[in-house]
């Protein structure tokens, strides 16, 4: 074994795990592995850098394989060393840990004190994304942060809009609760004893407890200290089948003799509490209709009843009927509520316990104190007035201001500026005119038409020349006026006009952004963009004609 | 107009309406005679007519200080005893010539009135459009049998921007119609207006270069029916002239100020708009400046 700073073993060299190797010497020394092969004459010889190592393998000494050490660079390729025993193997492998060891050290001090924006894989990730998504964005890349004219931070740093909107759209989604009611499960049954099973899940244990405080109250209490989580649910689930049976004299009985049964099958007095509450608190301004069919205390006689039947009630059992509306109002309202509660646990006690403290936070800041109550007495008398008992208000009138819409013809004769000339001169200028005009006409009416009308050489000019616009024309415009030029060129140049367009519109960002020109820097980043090679697209062969 | 047969009818007769441009003072100051402009206007008249049996031309004369319609090919009191005076005037156009003839006359009396104005030497183009567009909205009343309207202005007098109103309600009357003014300048500067006409209403602009060809000119690119266009290629201007004239001096402006409620052009900074009554708030060019004022004063004091 080679001691202080240098290991030297005898081995074979792989290339791949098919390879059968070329004998050859070992020589590990800081920073450096050095292969030497036995031949001269093979080309086998490895130099490796401690610092291009980026991890390294090895079989297990228990294994039937043989002792191989497998080092993979940073490029990904990987050099397989096999040694003639396990403990020359392990002391190679113990050396090169202790030697990747102190290479990463270095290179995190030297991260630090480059560019200050440390990026994370994520971001490196979006780059690619964006760029491999957007073509045009592809290219300019290609063209400035390649060719070394813009450098990369510079690239994406008028790009932040992009990056950040994605890193927004990856946040997390919240999951709303189901609209099924899951609460109010159907047991399965046993054939032939007159066993049921409930099952229960998280899912369900949650939407009881959202669904009805007063389980949930009743669950802190109860468990653990009177009875066993089981037993709860047994008893909450015997108080479901009463209800389903629609015995109300049944459930009456049941109630009176256990207690804790008792607080299932009456009304839920939580919630009974909150809606109050909230009716209390609602805007009478507000069309209360609508309220009618919150109020969970007094609703009987319409809604679905479960199979169709209508029975009659004695009314000290009143309190022991639930109908379907109930049970769905109650469900969809917890449902448009959302998952007051991040804890997701196994244990119900936690659940309850948390879903009683966000009720407990959101009663807090519901209640109203008397100043609240005073100001919305206030608000509601004034938006209720009623206007037939209220004062007659003068409302100072406006008149309606209709203009004559002759004054719109007249004022355009308006005032004219122009070139002043002589009153009298313009006059008998104008008689002169009128006089040569006058002339001409009687001229006319004595010899008639001209003789000939028309010279053919002229016609003929006139033709040619007309020819010549109308075809030009077309050629600059298209039988479409408004059409531009640039679509007149084949897609192939068109694309390349706008490439440079925008190759340019970047160019001329980072120029104009540099300026003041304080720094070095930007001295030499104004140099560097004011003379890019941009290739221009070929359009010669377009202008001509 | 006698009763005509539906089979006879075909897709292009067409309604010319021609407004002349008589102002005397364009036609002092050009190359091209009046008399020779004429004989040219005449033929491609009398052409028009040959190219259909059904065709219908009306001239209007557009003066200085006034318009008139000179001659209209569907009433029959043109044929037929007028004398002519054994010269090669074709007897179809006595009428016309006389009627202009007329019309000048009534024009020089009545710019005689108003000569102490000083204003550019331009033709009354508004007039003529408006008494044009009512003829042929009188035409399309006429029943379901009517010939395709289109108007002509011939005219060589530079635009007067204090037209600049009128003149863009006929245009806009005309594009709600469906009329398209065609217009041939022949004039020294551009017109605009007659640019803007024609590009709104699907017309044909263009200006000939020489005066003399006027006769090919109008019969290569003016005789065109409407349904002839939507096959045959004529000359398209390349580019129109937009600018408009502003409401307070009438002087043609591409920069100016709009008012947001009823769209009037002015050329300079008002506290209230002329044509709605609306008050224009502060505009933030004025802030600016009275900030930088400020900012200024204070290290000189």
């Amino acid at each position: 074994m080679a001691g202080g700073g240098q290991v030297e073993k005898r081995v074979k060299y792989k290339s791949s795990v098919k390879d059968p190797g070329t004998p050859g010497f070992l020589r590990i020394r800081e920073g450096m592995l050095l292969f030497v092969p036995n031949d001269p004459k093979s080309d086998s010889k490895l130099k490796v850098l401690t610092q291009n190592i980026k991890s390294q393998k090895n079989t297990k000494e228990g294994s039937n394989k043989p002792p191989w050490l497998n080092l993979t660079n940073k490029l990904g390729k990987s050099h397989i060393f096999e040694f003639e025993n396990y403990p020359d193997m392990h002391a190679c492998r113990d050396f090169i840990t202790k030697a990747l060891a102190i290479c990463e050290e270095e290179p995190n001090k030297s991260a630090v004190s480059t560019s200050s924006e440390q990026l994370s894989i994520k971001e490196l990730e979006l780059r690619f994304k964006l760029l491999r998504e957007n073509s045009e964005l592809q290219r300019l890349h290609k063209q400035f942060v390649e060719s070394k004219v813009l450098t990369e931070d510079e690239f994406w740093a008028t790009r932040k809009k992009l990056l950040g909107k994605d890193s927004i759209r990856k946040s997390k989604q919240q999951v709303g609760l189901k609209s099924m009611m899951v609460s109010g499960i159907k047991p399965s049954t046993d054939g032939r004893t007159n066993r049921v099973t409930f099952n229960l899940t998280p899912e369900i244990i949650f939407q009881i407890f959202a669904e009805k405080p007063a389980v949930r109250q009743a669950f802190i209490n109860y468990v653990p200290s009177k009875m066993t989580e089981k037993d709860f649910w047994t008893k909450y689930f015997r108080a479901e089948y009463l209800y389903s049976t629609k015995n109300t004299a049944v459930a009456a009985a049941e109630a009176a003799e256990d207690e804790e049964l008792a607080v299932f099958l009456k009304p839920d007095e939580i919630l009974a509490r909150e809606t109050r509450q909230k009716i209390r608190r609602v805007d009478p301004t507000l069309d209360m209709e609508a309220d009618q069919g919150d109020d969970y205390t007094h609703l009987m006689d319409h809604g679905i009843q479960r199979d169709g039947t209508m029975d009659v009630v004695e009314p000290q059992n009143d309190q022991f009927r639930r109908s379907l509306l109930q049970d769905l109002n109650r469900h969809a309202a917890v449902v448009l509520e959302g998952r007051s509660i991040d804890v997701e646990s196994e244990d119900t006690r936690i659940v309850a316990e948390a879903l009683t403290r966000v009720k407990q936070v959101s009663k807090a800041d519901g209640e109203t104190t008397k100043d609240a109550n005073l100001e919305r007495l206030e608000r509601m008398s004034r938006l209720a007035g009623m206007e037939d008992l209220q004062a007659p208000q003068n409302f100072p009138l406006a008149p309606l201001s209709i203009k004559d819409p002759r004054d719109y013809f007249e004022s355009q004769q308006g005032n004219v500026l122009n070139v002043p000339r002589g009153a009298k001169g313009l006059k008998r200028n104008v008689h002169e005119a009128y006089g040569l005009l006058k002339e001409s006409i009687l001229e006319i009416r004595a010899t008639g038409l001209s003789d000939p009308l028309i010279r053919p050489e002229v016609s003929f000019e006139v033709f040619s020349s007309l020819t010549r616009t109308i075809s030009t024309a077309k050629n600059i415009i298209g039988k479409n006026p408004r059409e531009s030029i640039l679509d007149r060129l084949p897609k192939s140049t068109k694309d390349e006009v706008l490439h440079h367009w925008t190759s340019i519109q970047e160019l001329l960002r980072h120029f104009w952004s540099s300026y003041p020109i304080t720094t070095t820097y930007l001295h030499t980043k104004v140099m560097l963009l004011q003379f890019p090679n941009l290739p221009i697209p070929e359009l010669a062969i377009f202008i001509d004609s | 107009m006698p009763a005509i047969a539906s089979k006879q009818y075909s897709d292009d007769v067409s309604l010319l309406v021609l407004l002349l441009d008589t102002n005397p003072l364009f036609w002092s100051t050009t190359s091209i005679t009046f008399s020779q402009f004429l004989s040219h206007v005449l033929a491609f008249l009398n052409a028009v007519l040959g190219l259909n049996q059904l065709n219908q031309v009306v001239v209007i004369a557009t003066g200085y200080s006034s318009c008139d319609y000179i001659y209209d090919s569907s009433l029959t009191s043109n044929h037929g005893n007028f004398e002519s005076n054994g010269t090669g005037m074709p007897a179809i156009f006595g009428s016309l010539l006389k009627k202009l003839e007329e019309f000048v006359t009534k024009d020089e009396e009545l710019s005689k009135e108003e000569v102490s104005e000083d204003r550019i030497p331009s033709c009354l183009l508004s007039g003529s459009l408006s008494m044009a567009l009512c003829y042929i909205q009188r035409v399309f009343r006429s029943g379901h049998l009517h010939p395709q309207p289109r108007i002509l202005c011939l005219q060589g007098s530079p635009d007067g921007p204090e037209q600049y109103v009128a003149v863009m309600n006929s245009i806009f009357s005309a594009q709600r119609l469906m009329v398209p003014i065609d217009s041939c300048y022949i004039g020294v500067q551009n017109s605009a207006f007659l640019q803007q006409a024609s590009y709104i209403t699907g017309g044909v602009h263009h200006t000939p270069k020489q005066l003399d060809g006027l006769f090919q000119y109008l019969t290569t690119i003016f005789a065109t029916d409407l349904h002839s266009r939507g096959f045959v290629q004529l000359p398209k201007p390349i580019g129109v002239d937009f600018r408009a004239s502003c409401f307070c001096h009438k002087k043609t402006i591409d920069m100016g100020y709009i008012c947001s409620v009823c769209l009037s052009i002015f050329c300079e900074h008002h506290k209230k708009c002329s044509t709605c009554g609306s008050v224009f708030g502060q505009s933030k060019l004025d802030d600016a400046s009275s900030a930088s004022d400020k900012k200024r004063k204070a290290p000189s004091t």
